[in-house]
């Protein structure tokens, strides 16, 4: 096991990278920043991880049980909400992108000046 | 550039990135063996200190409350700013979808979706507002309990029923009560600075029983007040791109 969540964070993000610089679709291009993003989430919780711990969450176990590490979590979670939400404004951008270029292939917007 | 060089220059660049990486990591803690120390000092005093039971929460909406301040409103103007994006420009106007096939006619949303959507509106608004009212006790929150809470909203749309999605979510309301949760997240810091104490402080009573929905203080209300900014932002964001669906789009090539 050793470091292999760390590695396949690294493959995700090297993943995520390949897509968005061949991407021929600019819809295509935003999901791939999205599998970018959740490298993050894999490496944050795969960094905050101990073997055997209880989640967190002291509802029904005592206090002083070992548990994972909650500062990485936390960070992920707003993480999830916000990366939705800027997804939102990538994909208006997209939008208006095709109505003013008619196209949404990248390669051929950078074509187009303003 | 052309797309097989753009390909050589980023596989170049990987494979830097990977041996980097890979020499990195041999330097690492194994995977599982945490070594950090503010998870384990928070893991300790965190349920004393705020009666909290839920840790995340409690680090999310107390510990880190300025940080998330700040994450808030990355949201909160990537929702103001799709709305600007989306917003009508000149030379648009709305009209039925343009079909290619003008004597098909557009098929309603079947008899089951319409069932089914419907039946679960009730049970999702409850389920999102039980998520953002538990957040000092069990794995929710605002965050979490504002996306099911939109997702009622969405299962209206769904269900074909977009003119009563648009009656019951107008722009001008999901706007102000986006403004509201923002608002008063903030608002809750500067009144603790009007009693005298940090930003953000924890001016409200814990109550006595660790994880009970009166406890925590705060960390209860601002996990509420994120999630009803998260709910209209995210109703404010899919009636915008659904919107987008009506408008004539003028060839303005």
């Amino acid at each position: 096991m050793g470091i292999f969540p760390f590695v396949v964070a690294a493959w995700i993000l090297a993943v995520g990278l390949y897509g968005i610089v061949t991407s021929r679709h600019l819809v295509h291009q935003i999901v791939c920043l999205i599998v970018v993003q959740s490298s993050t989430y894999v490496l944050l919780l795969g960094v905050g991880y101990r073997r055997g711990a209880a989640a967190p969450y002291f509802s029904d176990i005592p206090v002083h049980t070992p548990a994972v590490d909650p500062v990485v979590q936390a960070l992920a979670l707003t993480d999830v909400v916000v990366e939705a939400a800027v997804t939102a404004l990538l994909l208006a951008f997209a939008i208006q992108a095709h109505k003013r270029f008619g196209t949404l292939d990248p390669q051929e917007l950078v074509q187009f000046r303003g | 550039m052309t797309p097989a060089v753009r390909r050589w220059v980023f596989l170049a660049g990987v494979a830097g990135l990977a041996a980097f990486y890979l020499w990195g990591l041999t330097g690492l803690p194994r995977f599982g063996s945490y070594p950090g120390p503010y998870g384990d000092v928070i893991n300790r005093i965190a349920v004393a200190q705020t009666n909290a039971t839920g840790v995340v929460s409690a680090i999310n909406f107390e510990y880190r409350g300025f940080d998330t301040i700040g994450e808030e409103f990355i949201l909160f103007a990537a929702a103001i700013g799709t709305a600007t994006v989306l917003r009508h420009l000149r030379g648009e106007r709305e009209r039925a979808a343009r079909d290619e096939a003008m004597d098909r006619t557009v098929p309603p949303a079947s008899e089951a979706v319409r069932m089914v959507s419907l039946l679960l509106v009730g049970p999702t608004v409850l389920v999102g507002w039980y998520l953002a009212s538990h957040a000092q006790t069990s794995p929710s929150g605002g965050f979490q309990g504002g996306v099911v809470l939109a997702t009622g909203f969405i299962l209206i749309y769904l269900a074909g029923e977009f003119l009563v999605f648009k009656r019951i979510s107008p722009v001008d309301v999901t706007d102000a009560v986006g403004a509201v949760g923002a608002g008063g997240f903030a608002a809750v810091g500067v009144t603790a600075v009007a009693m005298g104490l940090p930003y953000l402080f924890n001016f409200l009573p814990l109550g006595s029983t660790p994880g009970a929905v009166s406890s925590s203080g705060t960390i209860a209300l601002i996990s509420f007040l994120v999630g009803i900014e998260v709910a209209a932002a995210f109703v404010l964001i899919v009636s915008e791109l659904l919107e987008q669906t009506l408008l004539f789009r003028q060839e303005s090539r």
